[in-house]
């Protein structure tokens, strides 16, 4: 059996959303999580391209993906400035604490 | 094909490595690693622009909008015990795989890439133009934002030294 490249493109798709999902569910670090969105992310613009090829639609695909790219950009600059300002004003970067304040 | 592999191979290592730093710092640059190596599988794929865009962004703004955040919140090490227990996040891993694989098998057997109609630039300018001009919008908001959050109030003290500056 050949395997396809867009095979292998999916396994590293799977690859990277699984990881960036497990970084997001055991992380507590305010700025790893955010290390973990991203991974996620990349994982979504590797398969928007690929499946904009998939689909006979590659430029739509393509688009797309900028258009990923530079939300999650977006994302990831105010989760940053949030981290900061959430570091500044309780002392710590881990969401236990964080949450425990609250209460 | 065995260079493509290669390429998202060492993503997904990167990927990795970058959840499995202790060190903030260390995460940040395997995270660029991995947005570099993205790059490239994407820009092997056929799609150069995208890649180069994930490579100027990706990897180089983000990283360095990383390494400014954590050089101003500080290194932190928060201890290891995880948000939800851990045989929890593996089980949802193993329900999260088998939803994917039941989306993606149906996708597996796609024939070969077609020329396309409709050139990429003429799909991001002429017929997503909107978008193209929301984006722009949102990246100054999205800039404008972190500079509001990232202000110092002003102190009556840094006021007085203002004002005494002022002609």
């Amino acid at each position: 059996m050949s395997v396809s490249i867009w095979t292998i493109v999916m396994v590293a798709v799977f690859g990277l959303v699984a990881i960036g999902l497990y970084g997001l569910l055991i992380i507590r670090n305010l700025i790893k999580i955010v290390v973990a969105l991203q991974i996620f992310a990349k994982g979504t613009i590797l398969v928007m391209v690929a499946a904009g090829a998939m689909s006979g639609k590659p430029a739509v695909g393509q688009s797309l993906a900028i258009t990923v790219i530079v939300a999650d950009t977006v994302v990831t600059v105010m989760a940053l400035a949030l981290a900061i300002q959430v570091r500044r004003w309780s002392g710590t970067l881990d969401t236990r604490v964080i949450s425990r304040l609250r209460r | 094909m065995w260079i493509q592999i290669l390429v998202l191979g060492s993503t997904l290592l990167c990927a990795l490595m970058a959840i499995r730093a202790s060190r903030l710092l260390v995460a940040a640059l395997w995270l660029a690693g991995c947005s570099a190596f993205l790059a490239l599988s994407i820009a092997l794929l056929g799609a150069p622009e995208v890649g180069v865009v994930e490579l100027s962004v990706g990897a180089g703004l983000v990283t360095v909008i990383f390494v400014f955040a954590i050089s101003v919140a500080g290194e932190e090490t928060v201890g290891v015990q995880s948000v939800v227990p851990r045989p929890l996040a593996w089980t949802l891993m193993a329900l999260f795989a088998v939803l994917l694989v039941w989306l993606c098998v149906p996708g597996l057997a796609a024939p070969a890439l077609p020329r396309d109609a409709l050139p990429f630039l003429r799909a991001l300018w002429v017929e997503r133009s909107l978008d193209t001009v929301l984006q722009v919008a949102m990246i100054f908001s999205g800039v404008l934002g972190s500079l509001g959050l990232l202000a110092e109030r002003r102190t009556p003290h840094a006021r007085q030294a203002g004002e005494g500056a002022a002609p």
